[in-house]
C-alpha cells in the first residue's frame, strides 16, 4: 500500500521539478492493452494488470508514464517541452511475491532534439540533485554504442537487423552472433533442405510438405528460403568485429575512462566514432553541470535487459547497501521507442522515474 | 489426520490408485459409484475426490495436505510453485508434453530460432503478431521469454487446439500431446527442440496445509511408503 509518508514525498519532489520548469501533465490510469503489447510483446503480460472492458476492450492498469506522456506530446505538445507527472503505477510480481504490486512514480521527460547530450545531462543531474539528500550510488551505461557497433558490422543488412531487434534480449543476441561468426554449427538437415529447394523450387518442396494452413501463405515460406539461401552464402562476420562487440558487452568502469578505449574500438568499427562523439558531449555536459564523469561508473551495455527499451544515455540511482533492492531512480533515452508510437515521426526524448516509496523517510 | 485429494475418475484415478495400492497403502471408493467418497485403509488419511484441474487450487489453499495432479496443471496455476508445494513423487503415469508446433507446409522452420525469425518476417508482413493459440498461458510466454523470442502473441485456446491454425485463428499452436496423432492429422509438426515441459502424474505436498505434530508422523509413513 502507498503511505502517507511516500505520498507526501512524492508530492514535495514533483513540486521540485516543477520548480526546475516542468510542465505537470496527467495521465489515465487504465491503458489499451493493445499499445503496450504492440510496443513490448507479451512479456508485458507478467508485468502488468489486464483488465476487460466491454466497450473499450482489454485494457491495462498503467505500469509505468513513458508511453501515455509520449502520446501526449506527439498530440498537442511542442518542442523543446519538460513534463513532470506523478502517480500511481501497478505491476504484477509473479517471480517475487514480496514486491510491491502498487507505488507511486515520480518522472521528468524532456523532448528535446536540438542538444540531446544536453538534455541527457539535464535529467541525470537534476533527479541526482532531488535525491542527493539520500546519496544514492549512481550508475551509468548507453546502449546506443552497441546500437552504432551493430549497424556497423561488415555483413547483410538482414544480419545488422536480427541483431539490432535483440539488442534487449542477451541470450538470443548471443546465439545470433555465434551463428554469424561461425562459432555454432549450421542446423543439421538445413543444407539438405536448401540443396532440395534448388533442384525441385520452393514451391514443389512447400507443396510437398503439407497443405498450406493459417495465415503464413507459401509465398511467405518461399522468401523465407530465399533468405535462408542467401544468408548460408553470407561470409562469417569477423574475428576483429565480433571482438569490438564482446569488448562493448562487458566493458565496465567510468565514463571517463570509457572513451580511449572506444576510440580504440573505433579503428576496427568505424561505425563507433559518432557514438564515442556522443558519449564525450555528454560527459563534458555532465562536467558544466558540476557532475563528475571521471568518478560516475559506465558500462556501455547497462540496462540492457530492463525492457524499457532505453536506446542511449541510460542511468540508475541504488539506495546505498541496498543491493537487492529495486533501484530509487532509472532513466534513460528512449528515441526509438517514439518512433514506434509516432508510427514513423520520431522524437529524442530523455526521461528518468524516481520511486518515493524506497526513499528513507529521513535521509 | 491428513487430507489426500485424488483425480476423482478415469484412467487418471485408477492409475493413481493403483500406484498407492503397489507401496502398500490401499485407496477404496465407497458407496454408489457415481458417490465422489472413498477412504485410506490402515493409515490416519481421508480420501478426497476431486477433479484434477482443482487439486492445484486446494494444494494451494491448504485445504489437503498431499494430492495428485499433472505437473503441468501445477506450473501453469501455481505461481512460484516450488515455494508454495513440494514435489514428494513423479508418478511415472499421465505423461503429456507441452509442445510448440507449426504448419507442416513451413519448411524453412524446424527451431525457435527459425520460429522467432518467422515472427518478425510476419509482423512485418500481416501487420500483427504472429498468434499462437494455447491454454497454457503463463508455461508458454515464460517459456518463449527464457528463449528470447519475439514478436509473437498468444491467443486463447480452451479446446480444439490443434484445429485453430486450419480455421484461421492463430499460425501456430502449444498444447498437451501424448503420441503427436492429433497434430499430424491437422498438418502440424513439433519444433525439434519445442518441449516446453514434460508433464506427468505426480503426488504434491502443499506447504500451506496444517502440519500439526500427527501430521507430520503420517507424512513421515506416506514418504518411506513411496521412496
Amino acid at each position: 500500500m502507498i503511505t502517507a509518508g511516500e505520498r507526501a514525498r512524492a508530492e514535495s519532489l514533483l513540486a521540485r521539478l516543477r520548480a526546475a520548469g516542468a510542465h505537470p501533465v496527467e495521465a489515465a490510469l487504465l491503458q489499451p492493452a493493445g499499445t503496450l503489447l504492440d510496443l513490448y510483446g507479451e512479456d508485458i503480460r507478467a508485468r502488468a494488470f489486464t483488465t476487460q472492458d466491454p466497450a473499450a476492450g482489454e485494457m491495462m492498469l498503467r505500469p509505468d508514464f513513458t508511453v501515455p506522456v509520449v502520446q501526449a506530446h506527439m498530440a498537442e505538445g511542442a518542442e523543446p517541452a519538460r513534463y513532470a507527472y506523478m502517480g500511481e503505477v501497478f505491476r504484477r510480481q509473479e517471480e517475487d511475491p514480496t514486491r510491491a504490486r502498487e507505488y507511486l512514480q515520480v518522472g521528468f521527460e524532456v523532448f528535446d532534439g536540438a542538444r540531446p547530450a544536453d538534455a541527457d545531462a539535464e535529467v541525470f543531474a537534476l533527479i541526482s540533485d532531488l535525491l542527493a539528500p539520500w546519496a544514492p550510488v549512481p550508475a551509468t551505461g548507453d546502449l546506443g554504442i552497441l546500437i552504432a557497433a551493430v549497424e556497423g558490422l561488415t555483413t547483410s543488412d538482414r544480419r545488422r537487423a536480427a541483431l539490432r531487434r535483440h539488442i534487449w534480449r542477451p541470450g538470443r543476441f548471443k546465439r545470433l552472433m555465434d551463428r554469424y561468426t561461425g562459432q555454432s554449427e549450421p542446423l543439421p538437415g538445413r543444407a539438405a533442405l536448401l540443396d532440395h529447394v534448388r533442384s525441385e523450387g520452393a514451391m514443389s518442396v512447400i507443396d510437398q510438405a503439407g497443405p498450406s494452413v493459417g495465415l503464413r501463405t507459401p509465398a511467405d515460406v518461399a522468401t523465407r528460403l530465399a533468405a535462408l539461401a542467401a544468408d548460408a552464402e553470407e561470409p562469417a562476420i569477423t574475428r576483429a568485429e565480433a571482438e569490438v562487440i564482446d569488448t562493448l558487452l562487458t566493458m565496465d568502469g567510468t565514463m571517463t575512462e570509457a572513451l580511449s578505449p572506444l576510440r580504440d574500438l573505433a579503428v576496427d568499427l568505424p561505425a563507433l566514432s559518432p557514438a564515442a562523439d556522443r558519449l564525450e558531449a555528454r560527459a563534458e555536459a555532465m562536467a558544466r553541470r558540476g557532475l563528475t564523469p571521471e568518478t560516475l561508473p559506465f558500462a556501455p551495455a547497462r540496462g540492457r535487459t530492463a525492457m524499457e527499451y532505453y536506446d542511449g544515455f541510460v542511468f540508475t540511482l541504488s539506495a546505498r547497501g541496498r543491493s537487492g533492492q529495486a533501484p530509487v531512480a532509472t532513466g534513460g533515452r528512449y528515441d526509438a521507442l517514439t518512433s514506434v508510437l509516432g508510427q514513423g515521426r520520431s522524437i529524442p526524448a530523455v526521461g528518468g522515474v524516481i520511486r518515493p516509496g524506497l526513499l528513507e523517510d529521513t535521509p | 489426520m491428513i487430507r489426500l485429494g485424488v483425480p476423482s475418475k478415469g484412467r487418471l484415478m485408477d492409475k493413481t490408485f493403483q500406484w498407492f495400492g503397489k507401496r502398500g497403502l490401499t485407496l477404496v471408493r465407497t458407496g454408489s459409484d457415481r458417490e465422489y467418497a472413498g477412504r485410506v485403509d490402515g493409515a490416519d488419511i481421508s480420501l478426497v475426490l476431486l477433479s484434477a484441474s482443482e487439486i492445484p487450487r486446494e494444494l494451494t489453499a491448504g485445504h489437503i495436505h498431499l494430492g495428485v495432479t499433472g505437473s503441468d496443471l501445477v506450473r501453469e496455476n501455481v505461481i512460484g510453485w516450488d515455494s508454495q508445494l513440494e514435489a514428494v513423487a513423479p508418478m511415472g503415469f499421465g505423461h503429456a508434453d507441452l509442445v510448440l508446433a507449426v504448419p507442416k507446409a513451413w519448411v524453412d522452420v524446424d527451431t525457435l530460432d527459425d520460429l522467432d525469425a518467422v515472427c518478425a518476417q510476419f509482423r512485418a508482413g500481416h501487420g500483427h503478431r504472429l498468434r499462437i493459440a494455447t491454454k497454457y498461458h503463463r508455461l508458454v510466454r515464460d517459456f518463449l521469454r527464457a528463449q528470447g523470442v519475439a514478436d509473437y502473441q498468444l491467443v486463447d485456446s480452451q479446446g480444439a487446439t490443434e484445429g485453430t491454425v486450419k480455421n484461421g485463428t492463430a499460425e501456430a499452436i502449444a498444447d498437451i500431446t501424448s503420441t503427436g496423432e492429433t497434430l499430424r492429422a491437422n498438418h502440424l509438426k513439433i519444433l525439434s527442440d519445442g518441449l516446453i515441459h514434460a508433464s506427468q502424474a505426480t503426488l504434491f505436498r502443499s506447504r500451506k496445509a496444517p502440519w500439526d505434530t500427527a501430521a507430520h508422523a503420517v507424512m513421515d509413513d506416506v514418504r518411506a511408503m513411496v521412496a
